[in-house]
Parts: C-alpha cells; structure tokens; sequence
C-alpha cells in the first residue's frame, strides 16, 4: 500500500521553476532516498510535502487523502513530520523539552486544566515526560535531558532532531540531510538508528542525502532530482548504472568515460 | 546628606515596591507579545487603563446594588479583577484577530503603527463612553482598603523615619507578585506555555511540530492582556483616580522597563518594572537633595530615563537579557 503518491507537483518562485511536474509513490514502511546534485529542488520538494510551500501545480495524496492546502501545523497533525538540513531545535530549550514540544497535539489537556491544575492535566504531562524519557533514551541521549539543546554536540543535535520529530508520532518522516556534518562514526550509527526505527515506530522514512554509501545501504527505493525534475527511480542497483543519474552528477565526460 | 536619603528610605522602598509591581505585570504583557512577534504592542498601556476603568465600573456597580456593601472588600476585589481579566483578555485577543493578524507579514513599522492606531481608539472610546455613563470621563472609584498604617521604623532603628502606607499596598503587591508566579509556572512547565516558548523561539519549526501558531499567539494575547487589565484595578484601587490617558505614560514606563530588563524575557520584565519603580521613587525624594535643590521631585522621570540609558549604552540586551549573536 502506499502511503504518500505525489503526481505532477509543481513549484514556481516567479520565473524560477523549483520542481517541474513530480510525480512518485511511496510505500508503506519503506526507507525512500531523494538524491541529487545541489540546487536540484529536493528541499522545496519536502517543503511541499509538510506545508511550508503551497505547489503551483500537483497533487499531494497521504493515505488518499489530499494535503495539498494544508497549513504546517495540520499536516503535521495528519502525521507526517521532518528534520532540517540546517539544525532548527529550540536552542534555549532543554533536550526534553524540546521532545515534549513535538508530543504537543497529543497532550489533550485545555487550558482550563492547566489553569486550575487538575490532576488528570498534571498526569498526563508527566505521564509525557517519561514517553520523552523513553524516546531520548532510544537515541542514547538520556544523559543530557537537562542541558540545552543548543549545547548538545553536532552529531546529538541531529539525533535530537529525529527525536522530536518521532514525537509527533508521525507515519511518514522526512530526513533532510541526517548525516551532513556526521563523522564516519556517526554516520555508521545513524544508518542503523533508521532502519531499526523505520520497524520499531511503524513509520515511513523519506530521507534527503548526499552520503552515498548511507543511501545505498538503507533506501529500498531511490527518487533522482535534476534541475527540479525526476530524472530516474528505482533500486539502489538500478539507481548506481542508470546513466542519466551519473551524467547529472559527473556530467557528460564521465559516462564518455566509461563506454571507453 | 546621606543620612537624610537614609530616613527617607523605608518609604522609598514601599512606595516603589506598590509603583514597581504595576510596571512589572504590564512589562511582562509587552514583553510576551515582543517576544513571539516582534511587535511592540503599544496598545498594552491602553489595555491596562481599559482595566482600570471595568474594574472601577464593576466595584461600583456592585457597590450601588442595595446589599453591595455588606459584601467584604475582598470578595469585592476578587469579582473585580476575575471580571476584568476575562474582559481584557478577549479585548486583547479581539485586537490581535482584528489588527494585528492582518498585517502580520507586512513590515514591522506597519504593525507598530496599527498599535499606536489601536491605542488612540481605545483612549477615545472609554473617554466617550465614561461620559456618557457618569458624566465626567475621570473617574473616582470607591475606596476599598484605604486604612492607613503607620509603620514605627524609627523606633526599632533610628536613621529611619516612619513609613506610612494604606493597606492597599499589601494587596497590589500580593497580588501581583502572584500573578508573576503563576505566569511564571504557566509558561515553565505547562504544554501550552512550551508551545509559546517554541513558538517565539522559531514559528516555523513550531508549526511543523502540529503547533497551532495563530492559537498560540491568541492566548499569548489573552494572557498578557488579563494580567495588564488586572493590573489596571489594582492600579485603580491603590491611586483612586483614573482617566482615559494613565495608560500612555505608565505604558511607555512599563515598555522601558521590560527593555530594562531584556525583552522578551519575562523574568526580565518582572526584574526591570520593580527596579524602574524603586529608582523612580528615590529619584522622586531625593532629587533635590542630590542635586542642591535644582532638580525638584518633578524630574524623576528624567532621572530613570537616564539610567534606562545608561542601561543601553552598556548592555544593550537588558540586564537580564542574552546577547544575539548573530552567525556568519
């Protein structure tokens, strides 16, 4: 089944035309990658996706139901949820509380509650507290719940990320850029911390990256983006001999190159 | 010299607590609504005044109506200020839906400019309508806890003189430190202020994490009016006499001190108008002393804009306040 299909998206800035008539599916429980050269539109693409642009063209179906219109707030209700290629946590913030800041919608209590603190109100956000405890405990961040975000080292910082994003209990989460800025490491561990959450939170994983290795390693199915168009899709194996693909990102001398 | 600032002190002190707690709630109004949109609400000085003149309107009411007054003063005050808040609080909101919302994403200079629009309304409408209810636009609000006290200072130590206040004093001051406490609790540990923390912090990001950002600066609104409107009858209360234009300077005092004390932070804010409020009232007794007679009581103001100067030439995030370092 799929959860996400995209057909003939397009976005225009003025004469500039950021992604031109896109169309994929995404399937349930999958780990898609969208990938391509700098400025090919893989960021507008998410930024459409979550609500944060309107397309000019195109038609955006989660579970067959159209987002397209939706503000940011109600798509991300609806269950799709993302991290930043630039780090955008709560810098003033501590680690839990930015985790709590994703639990948001899913805390019921109405400000009557608050203001009279009712016990049910009270309850329910410590009972939130520890299913925050539990998810910074999974990114083995537990150790700095207290400190400030802004703090935290860059590798964590991303982590934390991804944290607060599963907070809003999303079925669908896109990844820009999760390990840009990774040591080998990191990225290593990364890698295995999204594939075992793809299974453990039931969520559908898009993700934006230019670590190849990572790419090829988790994506069941890779999207390529050129100049704001689909140029290939397909399996890792398909994706690495489609000639297209390496003319996009080595130009036209290296597929030459090769025939030689 | 020293010694006659000395005596005058247990007064100062006094006087600029009960001064200095009304500038800190309606500095944290300003401060909240700077903080999560970079507006400079200049509507909150109105709101307060608005406060007062329902406050004042309410306890009269109530006090007209034949078993009015065998009510006790403190269940009086606490109708008051309940009806009040509500009142100010969906007036504030109304103003944010009406006004501001549209002009959200147009330049900053052209929400200011709506505030300053919006407090011109405000001043008129409460002029015409206390006129026509009573007759006179100043208002004379019945007197709850009027009681003088005389505190013996002087007796236990005797560089002091003899502070006298009315009991209205305890109640402004508790009431208002309350409220800075439960704002305080509000915005710390509650799901709703998180959402105002985060939004504030980057509206975007918030939103993408399903917070509702319209609803969220609404009840910013709310809250930060309710507080300032409640301020106003303890205003009302402890002054006694109020006219459709306390709101512009007391505003414009409550603004600099949550500069003071760093906008946009609220704990800031509370720091900043008990600091304004205490300098204004030494200011106010020993001006001339100071000063040899040349600056008389009446240069008070000038005496605490000038350390609001002071204030931003070397600290120019407030004293409380964090420097924005800006990435390159």
């Amino acid at each position: 089944m799929n959860i996400l299909e995209v057909s003939n998206l397009t976005k225009k800035f003025g004469g500039l035309t950021a992604n031109s008539n896109i169309s994929m599916a995404v399937k349930q429980g999958s780990i898609t990658a969208v990938i391509g050269p700098n400025g090919a539109g893989k960021t507008t693409f998410f930024n459409m996706i979550t609500g944060v642009y309107q397309p000019t063209e195109g038609e955006i179906l989660l579970e067959g139901k159209s987002i397209v219109g939706l503000k940011p707030d109600q798509v991300a209700k609806r269950g799709i949820s993302r991290t930043f290629q630039n780090i955008r946590l709560f810098g003033e913030m501590t680690v839990i509380e930015n985790v709590l800041v994703g639990m948001h919608t899913h805390l019921r209590g109405n400000l009557l509650g608050i203001f009279l603190n009712l016990p049910n109100t009270r309850k329910e956000e410590s009972e939130a507290e520890v299913e925050a405890y539990r998810l910074l405990e999974y990114f083995n961040l537990e150790p700095f719940i207290n400190e400030k975000a802004s703090s935290l080292s860059y590798g964590n910082q991303r982590k934390l990320e991804i944290a607060r994003a599963l907070a809003t209990k999303p079925k669908l989460l896109l990844l820009d850029e999760p390990a840009a800025g990774m040591n080998p490491r990191e990225t290593r561990e990364l890698t295995e911390v999204i594939q075992r959450m793809g299974k453990e939170f039931n969520v559908t994983v898009i993700l934006i990256e230019h670590d190849m290795k990572l790419v090829m390693e988790i994506s069941e199915h890779i999207v390529v983006l050129d100049h704001g168009e689909k140029i290939a899709e397909g399996n890792p194996d398909e994706i690495r001999s489609n000639p297209k693909v390496i003319e996009a990102y080595l130009g036209k001398a290296a597929l030459e190159l090769e025939k030689r | 010299m020293f010694q006659e600032m000395l005596q005058t002190l247990p007064q100062v002190i006094i006087d600029g607590l009960t001064l200095g707690s009304v500038y800190a709630v309606v500095a944290l109004g300003y401060t909240m609504v700077y903080g999560i949109l970079q507006l400079i609400n200049f509507a909150h000085g109105e709101i307060f005044m608005t406060g007062a003149y329902i406050g004042t309107a309410v306890l009269l009411i109530i006090l007209g109506m034949g078993f009015g007054s065998s009510i006790p003063s403190l269940l009086l005050l606490i109708i008051a200020l309940v009806i009040t808040a509500l009142c100010t609080g969906l007036l504030g909101m109304g103003i944010e839906r009406v006004a501001y919302r549209p002009v959200r994403r147009a330049p900053r200079l052209v929400a200011l400019i709506t505030a300053v629009g919006v407090s011109f309304i405000l001043q008129d409408v409460v002029r015409i309508v206390a006129e026509i209810l009573t007759g006179n636009y100043i208002v004379t609000g019945p007197s709850l806890f009027s009681k003088q006290i005389t505190i013996p200072v002087s007796s236990f130590l005797s560089v002091f003189n003899d502070a006298s206040l009315k009991v209205s004093f305890f109640i402004v001051l508790i009431c208002a430190i309350g409220m800075m406490i439960s704002l305080d609790f509000f915005v710390n540990k509650t799901k709703w202020g998180t959402a105002i923390r985060a939004v504030s912090m980057d509206r975007e990001t918030a939103a993408l994490m399903s917070i509702n950002v319209n609803k969220v600066i609404a009840i910013t609104f709310f809250i930060g009016s309710s507080l300032g409107g409640a301020t106003g009858v303890l205003f009302a209360i402890q002054y006694g006499t109020i006219d459709p234009y306390i709101g512009f300077i007391l505003g414009i005092k409550a603004f600099i001190a949550a500069v003071m004390g760093g906008i946009g932070n609220i704990r800031g804010a509370m720091f900043g108008g008990f600091l304004l409020g205490l300098i204004e009232m030494f200011a106010s007794a020993n001006l001339s002393l100071l000063t040899g007679g040349i600056f008389g009581a009446e240069y008070k103001d000038v005496f605490a804009f000038a350390i609001l100067i002071l204030v931003l030439l070397f600290k120019p995030e407030g004293l409380l306040g964090k420097a924005a370092t800006e990435k390159v």
